[in-house]
């Protein structure tokens, strides 16, 4: 018998086991995934050819096409130019195509960064705020108001879109960067109160008073002791915070038409000659996956210790 | 440094009332322990000198200054935690400077402070690790160093010991003693360890539901407690009581325990009730073959130097301190017998001890 162990840790087997379903349970997740960052390498044939092509030459065209506005001219317009000064330029001509002009992607990227990081940065702060006041003071009917700020995620918040969108033009928010960023924030508050609220309430209290004596305010105090300690916490809620604001399509489609358009309503409209562009569509969502997936990377350290946090005292 | 007066001082919460109407005077320089079982006040009253818990009525005066509704930030005090509360984020240097950076020192003047502060605890070589990789000793020094380079006006000490083993309390015991002689800082210390509030204080208070008991000097906290629960909770073992059914008066100077006299010292207070005791600690307790009250040796504990003796009488278990050279058997019969007159009378209706000759 294998002794070598303690009873405490898995068999070998499980482990085996576990890797396996961890292994397999991957590919099946990335495999849309990976379908879709390599469309956005084929050329408009190659992505709709049957039956799909799993190795094929690499193109830059969906991205060209992501950027840019192009129109169609005969032959001979295209040779009566002088010679194309960019590789894009080649390409796109190539195609029997002139760039027109820079398409809205990067405009609609801009807003879906703006609305995306604003309205995680209020949700987080304003969420420590008042997980903080949860946690430490005597808040008269503190429980009842602590179940209503979760009771408004109990609806799924398109039920109250129409209420929204009237109440939205009226106050002139429709369209527009500080609106979105007030209602992505409304809507991932409550998360973010009850998520750090947990962790406020596992820093002790002690380490405010402490700085207190030392001559701070509890203002001071919250930002320069209970913050760093409420990392971890921070950085999960920001997580989550930002991957709602930024993948959030239905209020985004009926909220905003030019102004504050973020990318998910924006990419799908891309359309190319004779149907759907799909390896722009491919290139957008690609580059629209990146910020979410470098933030997390950015903050998995901290996610991680944020799981098993509290798991054991210290 | 400065005094420290709490006039009629209470504190509640809701129905409960955690500190009932206190008054202490602890004065410039002098260590001060506050010491009581768990839930007894001891640490709200601390907290309130430290500004942590607003009281809901009464005065605390630091130096001449009334601060009792003054926040911590605004107190000049230091407090240490019995969890120390150091700041995981920071290593040493930052969290001994931390107090300093908001009033607003030069650099150089924080970083003399600092370095003086750790060389006085012996932590000058950990100034730039981790809070973290310290063991409990060095964590309390740098806890003890947090309050030091501030130079407050008191320092506030809530049972700073309480998490390091008992080996090491000791040393950090002498340590503590060591230091307030050497930098004379008026020390407030909670504590619910009789044996350290002994050997530290210049002066203890002991403290019971809420209420403060007797503030005095270990040595007459020890010999003349003020009332039942004071006797009983200092001394290892705590005093032995003999519950005797007959009143005390004026002049009184002998007691009929069992049909046997004992002579005690000459009372000067008459008891309220007929319902007494009657105590007496272990060491002034010795083993006799007459003349003394009837029992038998229940346990013998040997404690290296002295022997404790358990003797079952009809009045209860009696500890009785005596020589290493008693030798008695388990069940063997004895008399217990005052050796000397150190012998107290409580009230049994006020618990407090009655005046006498002994008690003056």
């Amino acid at each position: 018998m294998d002794t070598s162990r303690s009873y405490l840790e898995p068999s070998s087997f499980s482990k085996k086991l576990a890797a396996t379903i961890i292994i397999v349970y991957t590919v099946i997740t990335l495999i849309p995934i990976s379908w879709m960052v390599m469309t956005s390498f084929k050329n408009v044939n190659s992505a709709i050819s049957y039956p799909p092509e799993v190795l094929f030459e690499p193109s830059l065209e969906g991205y060209v096409n992501l950027f840019t506005n192009r129109s169609r001219q005969s032959q001979e317009y295209l040779d009566s130019l002088p010679a194309p000064e960019t590789w894009y330029e080649e390409l796109v001509r190539s195609r029997e195509m002139v760039i027109t002009g820079p398409s809205k992607f990067l405009g609609r990227y801009s807003n879906s960064m703006i609305i995306g990081f604003g309205s995680t940065f209020a949700s987080v702060f304003l969420g420590a705020l008042a997980a903080y006041a949860f946690s430490r003071f005597r808040v008269p009917l503190k429980d009842d108001l602590l179940f209503f700020i979760l009771s408004t995620r109990m609806f799924p918040p398109i039920a109250v879109a129409v209420p929204i969108f009237i109440m939205y033009r009226k106050l002139g928010l429709g369209d527009t960067h500080l609106g979105m960023i007030i209602l992505y924030t409304v809507v991932n508050l409550s998360l973010a109160v009850w998520l750090l609220k947990g962790f406020m309430d596992e820093i002790p209290k002690e380490y405010e008073e402490a700085a207190m004596i030392d001559g701070y305010s509890r203002l001071q105090a919250f930002f320069k002791v209970v913050l760093p300690q409420a990392m971890t916490g921070i950085a999960a809620t920001a997580i989550f915070c930002m991957i709602f604001s930024w993948n959030e399509y239905a209020f985004a489609v009926l909220l905003t038409q030019f102004n504050a358009q973020t990318a998910p309503p924006f990419i799908p409209t891309i359309i190319g000659e004779g149907g759907l562009d799909w390896p722009a569509i491919g290139a957008g969502t690609t580059l629209f996956l990146l910020p979410v997936m470098i933030f997390t990377i950015i903050l998995r350290k901290h996610l991680l210790r944020g799981i098993t946090f509290g798991a054991v005292r210290k | 440094m400065s005094k420290i007066k709490i006039v009629n001082l209470q504190k509640s919460f809701g129905d409960f009332t955690a500190v009932k109407n206190s008054n202490l005077t602890i004065n410039d320089k002098e260590f001060f322990v506050l010491l009581g079982p768990s839930g007894c006040g001891k640490t709200t009253t601390l907290r309130m000198i430290a500004g942590l818990e607003l009281p809901t009525s009464g005065e605390i005066y630091l130096g001449e200054e009334e601060v009792g509704m003054l926040r911590a930030s605004e107190r000049d005090i230091a407090f240490v935690f019995q969890l120390f509360a150091l700041y995981p984020h920071m290593n040493v240097k930052n969290n001994l400077s931390f107090p300093l950076k908001m009033q607003g020192y030069s650099r150089n003047e924080i970083k003399t402070r600092v370095e003086e502060a750790a060389k006085l605890l012996r932590i000058d070589h950990i100034l730039n690790s981790n809070i973290s990789s310290l063991s409990g000793g060095d964590r309390q020094r740098v806890a003890l160093g947090r309050a030091l380079v501030r130079r407050p006006k008191a320092f506030l000490m809530d049972e700073p010991l309480g998490t390091l083993d008992a080996e090491f309390r000791e040393l950090m015991c002498l340590e503590l003693k060591k230091l307030h002689i050497d930098i004379g800082a008026t020390t407030v210390y909670v504590t619910h360890d009789q044996l350290e509030a002994m050997s530290l204080a210049d002066r203890i208070a002991v403290m019971d539901g809420g209420e403060i008991l007797q503030a005095d000097e270990p040595s007459v906290i020890y010999n003349k407690p003020a009332t039942k629960f004071v006797a009983s909770f200092i001394g290892s073992p705590g005093m032995n009581f003999i519950n005797i059914d007959q009143g005390i008066s004026n002049e009184q100077s002998t007691l009929n325990i069992e049909g046997t006299n004992f002579s005690i010292p000459k009372q000067y207070e008459i008891s309220k009730g007929k319902k007494n005791s009657f105590g007496i600690r272990p060491e002034n307790l010795s083993l006799t073959n007459e003349g003394g009250l009837k029992g038998s040796v229940f346990g013998v504990e040997y404690l290296g130097s002295r022997k404790i003796i358990t003797v079952k009488t009809n009045f209860g278990e009696i500890k009785v301190k005596t020589d290493i050279s008693t030798s008695v058997k388990i069940n063997e019969n004895v008399q217990v017998k005052p050796s000397n007159d150190n012998i107290i009378i409580f009230d049994g209706e006020t618990d407090k001890s009655l005046k006498s000759e002994f008690m003056n």
